[in-house]
């Protein structure tokens, strides 16, 4: 077989931004293998990116890797099915000895694919390249694990922790992962989705069908329609935000998570309000610090059926949460601390938790630890957000 | 190259690109539903009609909407239809397989033949409803729970899924579909587009309209600029007008067939004035 062509081409791509994995590679495969590429070059190149890039997005990034690996090639059409199919039986088979970029590449895959693929069409034994795989996988600087592999770039980034400084390598693999696997703006909306919750109240225009049916029997048989109100959104969620300072490094992610509530359609009531360091008698409307609200004035307008979602790092001296009055000055509440105001708030909500950016190995030892005693805290990352989600729709109060 | 596979080159008035029919076939071949992106008007719709009759496929088109369930595209049962029959003898109201109707993905998996099924503007709908049409896409198969009846797509379909690009759709969605995104026609092509609508139409009127086409396109703070239907309806109605000359520096007759947005008038009058001064 001739050198590696194809997944080098694979791992180009994922090093480029190009979410693709083995379930790419199984369609590239089974497109060569119908024969698709008929034989041109400019034929294999559609195929290719038809069947791999899911996203215009992706589109330059492809073209970018295809004419540095393919420039000049000659179609090996059955080198490339040959390899692909090679590769993936060779990484199906060893899976616990797979590096991290290449599980990650195998995540996304449905092993009964593979299998599948691999008993159709591979009949005979190549020699492994084992060479190639380990050249491979040496690419680890590279921000693998977008996407489909999201779940376990978590993992990893949670492994950190326990994990000696031996391979600085690693780190920056870590890097590299969180660049590609910040939350998205959707991955936040199908968390926040947890917070769904529906009543029924305003105009009968439903067809209520147990009624109908209730009503018709007891009308012996006559049809009665009975209706009711459809099912409208019933959340109604208070969005706080930490802007400015210690958060500046996370300010992507907090308005990412704030398009992400906004483009909720399922609260019945969102209101959005800023803050800075600590919460001192007043929020604000917008990230300028403009259109101030008096926090008594918030509590009174929002009942405690009203949810609470605090986002910010936590991270201040300690007299700036402890000290009566806080950092600033507030006329007429001069005596109460940072600490207080946000008691207050957690008292007043049956339902609210803190999102906190900063890694969870940081919470020790200032005042995340003082306000997490005070707060549910999650990390402000995919499994944080959703954990923090659940516990507020949690049953009682918490 | 399996020798009863029908490639897909387009029809008589649908062109397509060298991309656009390796996706075509790749989605036929690997049987895995082609997701089509673009620019509104870049015939993204009028793609499903093309295959549907370049294969001679009957087409079935699924308009999904932003109250469009997963559920609505595999069947509905008319409980109130069955109600109302309840009260007369002359349907058997027993059967209840009478009132559970089909819906498009449905009527596809239930079809003799295979068919062209379309999936419109998928990014209308709520944020889950990709997801929830997965498990049927693939397995191609969904039960009917009031009959306990199994359908299954004896001929797996050719789906076709339009989007409009603003919208994230799923990963997972993604990762399953064969992806194909229309660039917006090149001059070149755009005239044979315009030859195929028009056939016997004057050339010096296609060129004229081409160019001035491109440059209400070229202009900056369009909030829609026009696009290949727009410019087809265009030369329709300077046709049926008699119209034989345009020039975009005179006045353009039926303007409002391109542009459709009175902003959009606004700032065409102003970029045209604008020019005009600069020019003289």
């Amino acid at each position: 077989m001739s050198a590696a062509l194809v997944v080098p081409f694979l791992y180009a791509l994922r090093s480029r931004g190009v979410p693709v994995g083995a379930q790419e590679a199984v369609a590239l495969a089974e497109a060569l293998g119908h024969g698709l590429h008929n034989s041109s070059l400019d034929r294999f190149y559609h195929v290719a990116r038809a069947v791999m890039v899911h996203s215009e997005r992706h589109l330059d990034a492809f073209d970018q890797a295809f004419s540095a690996h393919f420039r000049g090639v000659d179609v090996p059409a059955a080198a490339i099915h040959d390899e692909l199919l090679e590769w993936l039986k060779q990484a199906a088979g060893q899976r616990p000895e797979l590096t991290d970029e290449e599980r990650a590449l195998f995540d996304a895959m449905d092993p009964e694919e593979i299998e599948r693929l691999l008993r159709e069409r591979l009949e005979n034994q190549k020699e492994r390249h084992d060479g190639g795989s380990r050249h491979i996988g040496t690419g680890g600087k590279s921000p693998f694990g977008h996407s489909g592999a999201a779940r376990k770039g978590i993992r990893i980034g949670g492994r950190s922790g326990g994990r000696s400084a031996i391979r600085v390598a690693d780190a920056r693999l870590y890097q590299g992962y969180r660049e590609d696997l910040v939350l998205d703006v959707r991955q936040m909306q199908v968390a926040l989705r947890k917070l769904r919750a529906f009543n029924r109240e305003g105009g009968e225009r439903e067809l209520d069908i147990e009624g109908t049916i209730d009503a018709t029997a007891s009308n012996a048989g006559e049809l009665e329609v009975i209706t009711r109100p459809p099912r409208r959104p019933d959340t109604r969620l208070i969005l706080l935000m930490d802007v400015g300072g210690s958060m500046d490094p996370y300010a992507h992610l907090v308005s990412r998570l704030f398009s992400a509530a906004k483009k909720s359609t399922h609260f019945k009531e969102l209101h959005t309000y800023y803050f800075h360091n600590c919460v001192y008698g007043r929020v604000y409307g917008t990230e300028n610090f403009d259109q101030p609200k008096l926090v008594p004035d918030l509590l009174h307008e929002c009942g405690p059926h009203f949810k609470l979602v605090l986002v910010g790092d936590a991270l201040m001296a300690p007299y700036e949460l402890m000290a009566e009055g806080g950092f600033r000055d507030i006329e007429g509440d001069e005596r109460t601390s940072g600490l207080a105001w946000l008691m207050r708030l957690r008292e007043h909500f049956h339902r609210s938790v803190w999102l906190n950016p900063e890694p969870k190995r940081m919470w020790r030892g200032n005042t995340i630890e003082t306000l997490a005693e005070v707060y549910p805290m999650f990390p402000l990352t995919l499994e944080g957000l959703g954990e923090g989600m659940s516990h507020l729709v949690r049953v009682g109060r918490g | 190259m399996n020798p009863d596979f029908r490639s897909f080159r387009g029809t008589d008035s649908y062109l397509t690109s060298e991309g656009l029919e390796a996706a075509v076939d790749c989605a036929l071949t690997l049987e895995r539903p082609l997701l089509v992106r673009g620019e509104p008007g870049t015939g993204k719709t009028l793609l499903a009609e093309a295959v549907s009759q370049a294969l001679g496929l009957p087409l079935i088109r699924w308009q999904v909407k932003s109250t469009t369930r997963a559920q609505d595209g595999l069947y509905v049962y008319d409980t109130v239809q069955r109600l109302y029959d309840s009260r007369f003898d002359d349907r058997a109201v027993d059967d209840i397989s009478h009132y559970i109707k089909l819906g498009a993905m449905g009527q596809a998996f239930d079809a003799k033949e295979r068919v062209v099924l379309l999936i419109d503007e998928i990014d209308k709908a709520d944020v889950e409803f990709p997801n929830d049409l997965l498990n049927e896409l693939d397995r191609m198969r969904f039960r009917i729970d009031e009959t306990q009846r199994e359908v299954v797509a004896v001929h797996r379909p050719f789906v076709l899924i339009t989007s409009n690009a603003e919208k994230e759709l799923p990963d997972a969605f993604l990762r399953r579909c064969v992806f194909h995104f229309i660039d917006f026609p090149e001059r070149e092509l755009m005239r044979r587009i315009v030859d195929v609508h028009h056939p016997n139409v004057n050339e010096a009127l296609v060129e004229q309209a081409l160019e001035a086409f491109y440059g209400i396109r070229g202009m900056r703070r369009l909030r829609k600029p026009p696009s290949t239907s727009e410019l087809i309806d265009w030369v329709t109605v300077l046709l049926q007008a008699g119209i034989g000359e345009v020039r975009l520096a005179q006045e353009l007759p039926f303007l409002g067939t391109l542009l459709k947005k009175e902003q959009d008038l606004a700032s065409f009058a102003d970029q045209l004035a604008g020019g005009r001064r600069f020019r003289s």
